[in-house]
């Protein structure tokens, strides 16, 4: 057993029908395993088996090579916490009494707090930056504040393991990442491992140190991000048909509009993807160019259109690359100027624009309303 | 700078989990009210008996039986004569005191019993009564009354415990049954009423086939009355409601877990099944008790534990069990005071006055989650 933390041939359903089966992996004391993968695709199943909420089906989960099916309830709870998506209403609870129950396998027959078990509650709540929430109570806070407080409980339980199922949903961006920050730390300065899920990818690549990708009968793929990225497509992955998902920047764009190029976009620099999101919310199909293969606005481009023209990066654009972008300008009915300036690598841009001008193509400087553009491309 | 030093000072330096001076002062306020309802109850009657006589009554019936049972019988001749030494003294000994004993008791243990099915839902709209589970057992006794009663002669309280517990246990498998069914507890509530009617459908029933001379206590009872307590009755039930009590005490602690629902109670070391079970049978056999004695009692299980947690502002078990406890005896004293003195002599069942206090409180109680959306 090398690993801290083996699954090792795990099948996980309910109600004896597998659902996933064969999950074998390991990973370190201290690191953070994601699990992403779409709606409905096993990874709570997987999560509460891991906890013990529910009966595996097979294969096993051992921590130190231990196996922890043959743990009783109070081992489970001294050594893994979890954060549950299911929203809880106590009612006339204070927030220090929720943190406080984390201590449940450690107090006396009446759950009596000693003085080390109220240090490790305010402990908790500093951790999460919510001492001020101590003594509110429960039912009135916001789904961040109330996340919060649910993460504090499972520190508070003082636990080896912490898991968490979708623990950033109902949460804005900055809470999202704070609650990510503190999962961080707590892994890097405690050696708290964590296994979670997420629904956002991108944070997900950031965060982990392995991701699990769930998928249909088994897992798709088990690896840091760097090998996920080069292994497993997203769109693949979520069965995204139409629009597409930057692995890399973690950016999503949404459905490309199809058909022939009604407008050429003289772009690049990152001058030219406002116009091209514009356009792709009025649905007019559009070409661009030229632009260098590592251009930001070649990223984009390639996402939201059929027809980028694409030069190799670090050399001037040649004869042939401008054919192209001039064959294809030619066939659209508007010239749009996204600004970009013009060196000397990219002087055929300039060339494109003089050449549309001198052919009577309208050029445009910006996208107005009112559908100049939509009266233009008719 | 003062921005920062006041998010700072909004901190507090140390972590209070529970108000114990508000538990104190409430028990405090919650035990005068019972001890004034006490002092009430055995003055005021149809005869009305001074307050010093009483005094000095109790004092020698205790002393003798205590003495009594010290000695082994010893003390007997001394003890019935302080009883039997004035009709004052009969009235109080054989039906004042247990009648007031037995209020105290079982007020304590069906409020108790509610809390318990509150629990058990995490829903504060839940109680023996309401979910039909005091009149099945009503049933079930009523039927043990009348048909084997009979056969066997006398029927120890025990005996009488037992079938009430059966019933009870009968009706909330049936109600936990529909609960699979229904997520509602507004619905539940509904549901468990009608299978009340149903229960006191074939009690009536029943009584129609009692002897005459059965049917004077027996409707008495099975209305929910206090009448006819006896110091047998007080003996058993506080053998059982006070077991029960320091049951509901030692479950406290998983009680509190359990209201962050049963995932979390699961992840923190908890056997939920038996929890549940334990909260089940121990919820069952209070309201039998209180059945078994006075008949099927209404609102106190559900309003009692309702009214101690606002007054409490927390839901901490371990404060909340015994200030329930306190505080339903204290209701239960009051409302069987008001039903034997409003019109007597003639006397009200003790449910009409508790559902004068105690259906506003649940109405309420339902209004204001409908408005949070959380019935």
């Amino acid at each position: 057993m090398e690993n801290y933390f083996e699954v090792e041939g795990l099948t996980v359903g309910y109600d004896k029908k597998p659902l996933i089966r064969d999950i074998t992996f390991g990973i370190d004391k201290g690191s953070i395993l994601t699990l992403i993968g779409p709606n409905g695709s096993g990874k709570s199943t997987i999560l509460k088996t891991i906890t013990g909420q529910l009966a595996p089906l097979g294969g096993r989960v051992a921590v130190e090579g231990d196996d922890v099916f043959f743990w009783t309830a109070k081992q489970f709870a001294q050594r893994f916490a979890v954060v549950l998506t299911e929203r809880i209403k106590p009612e006339l609870v204070t927030c220090a009494e929720i943190v406080a129950m984390g201590r449940y396998p450690y107090t006396d027959l009446f759950g009596r707090l000693t003085d080390e078990d109220k240090a490790a509650v305010a402990n908790a709540l500093r951790m999460v930056h919510a001492m001020d929430l101590a003594n509110r109570d429960f039912s009135t806070l916001s789904d961040g504040q109330r996340q919060r407080i649910l993460l504090a409980r499972a520190i508070c339980q003082d636990p080896e393991i912490i898991v968490l199922d979708e623990p950033t949903a109902y949460l804005d961006i900055r809470h999202k990442i704070e609650l990510l920050d503190i999962l961080r730390r707590m892994a890097r300065e405690k050696q708290v491992t964590v296994i979670m899920s997420l629904h956002e990818i991108d944070l997900a690549m950031k965060i982990s140190d392995n991701i699990i990708c769930v998928k249909g009968e088994s897992i798709k793929a088990f690896g840091t991000p760097q090998e996920i990225i080069d292994t497993c497509s997203i769109e693949e992955l979520y069965e995204i048909k139409n629009g597409s998902y930057d692995t890399l920047f973690g950016s999503v764009e949404l459905v490309k509009a199809s058909g022939e190029p009604k407008i050429f976009i003289v772009a690049g620099g990152g001058y030219g993807i406002p116009f091209y999101r514009e356009l792709q919310k009025r649905q007019i199909p559009f070409a661009t160019g030229v632009l260098f293969s590592n251009d930001v606005d070649c990223q984009v481009a390639r996402t939201l259109s059929d027809n980028v023209i694409v030069s190799p990066c670090f050399e001037p654009a040649g004869e042939e690359v401008y054919k192209k972008a001039l064959d294809m300008m030619l066939k659209c009915s508007a010239v749009l100027d996204a600004g970009t300036p013009c060196g000397s690598f990219n002087e055929m841009n300039g060339r494109l624009l003089e050449a549309a001008r001198d052919s009577g193509i309208p050029v445009l400087t910006s996208l107005d309303k009112g559908g100049i553009i939509e009266k233009e491309v008719q | 700078m003062p921005k920062d030093i006041k998010k700072i000072d909004n901190s507090p330096d140390e972590i209070t989990v529970g108000n114990t001076g508000r538990f104190l002062l409430i028990t405090i306020l919650l035990t005068a009210a019972l001890l004034i309802g006490l002092i009430a109850n055995v003055n005021i009657g149809s005869v009305n008996i001074d307050r010093g006589k009483v005094a000095v009554l109790v004092w020698q019936g205790v002393k003798y039986w205590t003495l009594n049972l010290c000695t082994r019988g010893s003390y007997a001749q001394e003890l019935s004569d302080v009883i039997n030494s004035s009709v004052e003294s009969r009235i109080l000994f054989s039906i004042r005191l247990p009648r007031m004993l037995l209020a105290v008791l079982l007020g304590g243990a069906l409020s108790i019993s509610g809390y318990l099915l509150q629990v058990f839902f995490r829903n504060p709209i839940a109680g023996p009564f309401e979910l039909g589970i005091s009149s099945g057992a009503k049933m079930v006794v009523g039927i043990t009354l009348i048909f084997i009663a009979k056969r066997v002669g006398n029927l120890s309280p025990l005996a009488l415990i037992l079938a009430s517990f059966l019933g009870s246990i009968l009706i909330t498998c049936i109600v936990l049954l529909f609960s699979q069914k229904v997520s509602n507890m507004a619905m539940l509530l509904v549901i468990g009423i009608m299978v009340g009617y149903v229960c006191s459908a074939v009690t009536d029933f029943c009584i129609t086939f009692a002897d005459d001379h059965d049917i004077v206590n027996l409707t008495n009872w099975s209305m929910g009355s206090f009448s006819g307590s006896s110091w047998e009755h007080v003996a058993t039930a506080s053998v059982i409601c006070l077991l029960g009590l320091i049951s509901a005490c030692l479950l406290s602690k998983p009680i509190g877990a359990y209201a962050l629902g049963e995932n979390y109670a699961k992840s923190m070391g908890i056997n939920v099944k038996l929890f549940r079970l334990l909260l089940i049978l121990l919820s069952s056999v209070l309201s039998a008790c209180v059945t078994a004695f006075a008949g099927p009692i209404s609102f106190i299980g559900i309003a009692v534990p309702h009214i101690t947690r606002t007054l409490m502002k927390t839901s901490k078990p371990i404060f909340i069990i015994p200030t329930v406890f306190l505080c339903g005896a204290a209701f239960c004293v009051f409302c069987d005071l008001l039903a034997r003195t409003l019109l007597a002599p003639s006397e009200l069942k003790i449910g009409t006055i508790t559902a004068v206090f105690g259906a506003p409180v649940v109405i309420y109680m339902m209004v204001k989650r409908n408005q949070l959306k959380e019935v």
